[in-house]
């Protein structure tokens, strides 16, 4: 293991990491966001906006069924689209994980 | 080989064991030795899964977390088949045959659980991590207390969960086949010790990855079976549910009074809207805010995370997860309101009254009905992936806390982290075997005991005291020792007070009541009617009387047992007449109070150790480095 060998601090101000930081943190904190109000929509949509849900859609299809689906749509589309971004995360990580030796030499 | 010959003398054991007589329930007689040569196959092939996975199970790396070498789709599998656990299984197909739409929306928030497990925890986890959860934390706070707090949390959770798990799988068992409680109980104890104490978590992990393959198949086939009648439409399909005479009987029953002026098509309609179940939404919200956040502090999921090699494949895991467990829900869409329309909400209610049997009935429907050889045989079928279903849980269950004992407290507390490999896994070996026998104990203890809101507690301690000290020591630069030890205490008893306090207890008056008011209808009905038998010259009509009568009888006397129960208690066990809190889900309150005890426990202590090690787990969390060159030993 290479842990004492690396500068931890020098490592956590490069530019590279701060960069990846900031946008993974605004990434992820919106995108959970979203999805928890998205979720919270339905108790409080079934309790509340019951007229609403009850509104046939197509047939004996109803608003509040449709909705409820949509979450199963909405959670995968979240995976899919995280695990896409995830991909950008991880070209940067693996950028400075390859430079980690370098910049706490370099200080 | 005496691994091999233990492995197979207990497989032979558990199904002579199985095998002794006592009363059938929803498999007839008849077509027991079906459910018997499924179990079979299932506990022989399960048991050659943990012969190999012991031979395999070398050092503590491979017990706690299988060397790290599960790939990322096995573990999406393993991660399904440890988290569908009988009650999502058999309970949620059961609501929705039940109470329609409000059962569907109640399955939700279990997926969505995952999108906080995906976003903010797998991969800092697996990065951190090593076999506990108390790894995490004593990453940057101090290893000792926070291995100890988080040790006995892991214990907590895993002990409710498991009660819950034990105790609903001897009854779901007992009802399946017949066989006694306690048989039942032992039954999956010993198994499920089986695999954990020679097989570690490579056999929990492969036995976890059957019983969801086993789950996801028979519902395919059931769905495609019920489904197909109609052609694949959807709309057809609901348009069938809505307009389906058994279904408008349900709704009817369930709405009372209210039902009184709607058509037979509003009533069928009314089962796909809301507010057939769920009467309270906050304690919905309370309930959602518990599985969204609770789910990403169990630690027999994220212990998961450890088994894989590297961040990108916990990710790969979680979706994997995701896409199963999403998919498995809504094929209960179609289990459900198929049970409900084909074998209608009495005959399921008849054997259980909570709906657990939704699912195993229709199939017996699907296959032919009760008297054919294929329905029984998909009856066997599903209620021996029933069986699996708990086993598999409960494996993952006892390996977790198991674990913490061994690792976070006997090797991190006791021995100061200077154990061999071989003494800690000889520690884990114990450990589970400890844990196992408790849970067969408190599984034949707690019997009779209702245990289904403990799942809920488990969630709800989970999400208020686990997973506000997980994320906020991986994401928060001040956290720390005193953060941690003031979460984990303030989270969990929050959590427990609240429910102790809530209306999930027994409260011996109101029930008391409800039962004396039962008991004198029923024996108003029986003097009613023993007064209209002698006026009555039809046998059949004097037939269908004496048969009321003896209902009646039953009930009066399954009220006399309620009342009996109570004992001479007037106050529920922890002295009160009626709830203080009005919820059934305490995580509205409790999750709160969790990240706030973290916030000020934090800020109130000084630890310079969590300080400076802020940027190193921060860095490492981002990027691997460490980890991963760990990983390939």
């Amino acid at each position: 293991m290479a842990s004492t060998a690396l500068n931890w601090t020098a490592i956590d101000a490069d530019p590279r990491f701060q960069e990846l930081h900031r946008r993974k943190s605004r990434f992820l904190w919106g995108l959970m966001a979203f999805s928890v109000v998205y979720y919270f929509l339905l108790p409080v949509g079934a309790a509340y906006f019951t007229d609403l849900f009850k509104v046939n859609v197509w047939g004996a299809i109803n608003f509040g069924l449709v909705f409820a689906l949509s979450q199963f749509v909405v959670a995968w589309g979240i995976a899919w689209y995280y695990a896409r971004r995830a991909s950008q995360f991880d070209a940067l990580a693996e950028a400075i994980a390859r430079d980690a030796q370098r910049i706490g030499a370099s200080r | 080989m005496k691994t091999k010959q233990i492995v197979v003398s207990l497989g032979a054991t558990i199904l002579g064991l199985a095998a002794s007589p006592a009363f059938a329930q929803a498999v007839s007689k008849d077509y027991r030795f079906l459910t018997f040569a499924v179990f079979g196959g299932i506990i022989a092939v399960t048991m050659w899964v943990t012969y190999v996975a012991a031979k395999r199970t070398k050092t503590a790396a491979d017990f706690y977390a299988a060397g790290g070498g599960v790939s990322g789709l096995q573990n999406g599998w393993a991660i399904a088949g440890d988290y569908l656990s009988a009650a999502s299984f058999l309970g949620i197909a059961g609501l929705i045959s039940l109470y329609g739409y409000d059962g569907f929306m109640y399955s939700v928030g279990w997926l969505v659980a995952y999108i906080t497990v995906l976003l903010v925890i797998a991969e800092p986890c697996r990065n951190i991590g090593k076999y506990t959860m108390g790894d995490i934390l004593a990453f940057r706070n101090n290893p000792r207390t926070a291995k100890a707090f988080m040790a006995v949390s892991t214990i907590t959770v895993s002990t409710f969960y498991l009660t819950a798990q034990m105790v609903g799988g001897g009854v779901l068992v007992k009802t399946l086949i017949g066989i006694d409680y306690e048989v039942s109980v032992g039954v999956v104890g010993v198994l499920m010790l089986a695999y954990v104490l020679f097989g570690g978590m490579v056999a929990t992990t492969w036995v976890q990855i059957i019983k969801a393959i086993l789950l996801v198949v028979a519902s395919l086939v059931m769905v495609a079976l019920v489904w197909g009648q109609y052609g694949f439409n959807f709309n057809g399909y609901l348009g069938a549910v809505v307009a389906d005479p058994s279904i408008q009987a349900q709704v009817a029953r369930l709405l009372g009074d209210a039902a009184r002026n709607m058509t037979p098509a509003e009533l069928g309609q009314r089962f796909l809207e809301p507010g057939l179940l769920f009467k309270s939404p906050i304690d919905q919200i309370s309930l959602g805010m518990a599985l969204v956040l609770g789910t990403a502090g169990l630690p027999h999921i994220l212990m998961r995370f450890f088994t894989v090699p590297t961040a990108q494949q916990a990710r790969k895991s979680v979706i994997w997860a995701m896409a199963i467990i999403g998919g498995f829900y809504v094929l209960t869409l179609f289990l459900g309101t198929g049970a409900a329309m084909k074998v209608g909400a009495p005959a399921i209610t008849e054997i259980d009254r909570g709906g657990n049997m939704a699912a195993p009935l229709l199939a017996q429907y699907l296959g032919g009905g009760k008297d054919s050889l294929l329905g029984n045989l998909m009856l066997a079928f599903v209620a021996a992936v029933a069986f699996a279903t708990i086993v598999a849980v409960v494996a993952g269950l006892v390996l977790a806390a198991a674990s913490a004992m061994s690792h976070d407290i006997w090797v991190g507390v006791v021995k100061g982290d200077h154990a061999t490999s071989d003494e800690e896994l000889r520690a884990a070996r114990i450990c589970s075997l400890i844990v196992g026998v408790v849970a067969i104990a408190i599984g034949i203890l707690a019997r009779g005991q209702n245990v289904a809101h403990l799942v809920a507690l488990a969630f709800a301690v989970a999400a208020s005291a686990n997973l506000p000290v997980i994320l906020l020591t991986l994401y928060w630069k001040r956290c720390n020792t005193g953060g941690v030890v003031a979460g984990l205490v303030i989270g969990t008893l929050a959590a427990i007070g609240l429910v102790l306090i809530s209306p999930n207890m027994t409260y011996p008056a109101p029930v008391r009541a409800t039962q004396e008011k039962a008991i004198k209808a029923a024996d108003e009905r029986i003097a009613k009617l023993n007064a209209e038998l002698p006026g009555l010259a039809d046998p059949t009509a004097q037939e269908r009387t004496k048969q009321a009568i003896a209902a009646a009888e039953k009930v009066k006397a399954s009220a006399d047992g309620a009342i009996k129960a109570l004992g001479g208690a007037t106050t529920s066990i922890v002295g009160l007449s009626e709830p203080l809190f009005p919820l059934r889900n305490p995580g509205l309150i409790s999750i709160p109070l969790g990240f706030l005890a973290v916030l000020i426990g934090s800020l109130l202590y000084r630890d310079r150790r969590a300080e400076e090690m802020w940027e190193e787990l921060y860095v490492r969390s981002n990027t691997g480095i460490g980890r991963a060159a760990a990983a390939a030993h």
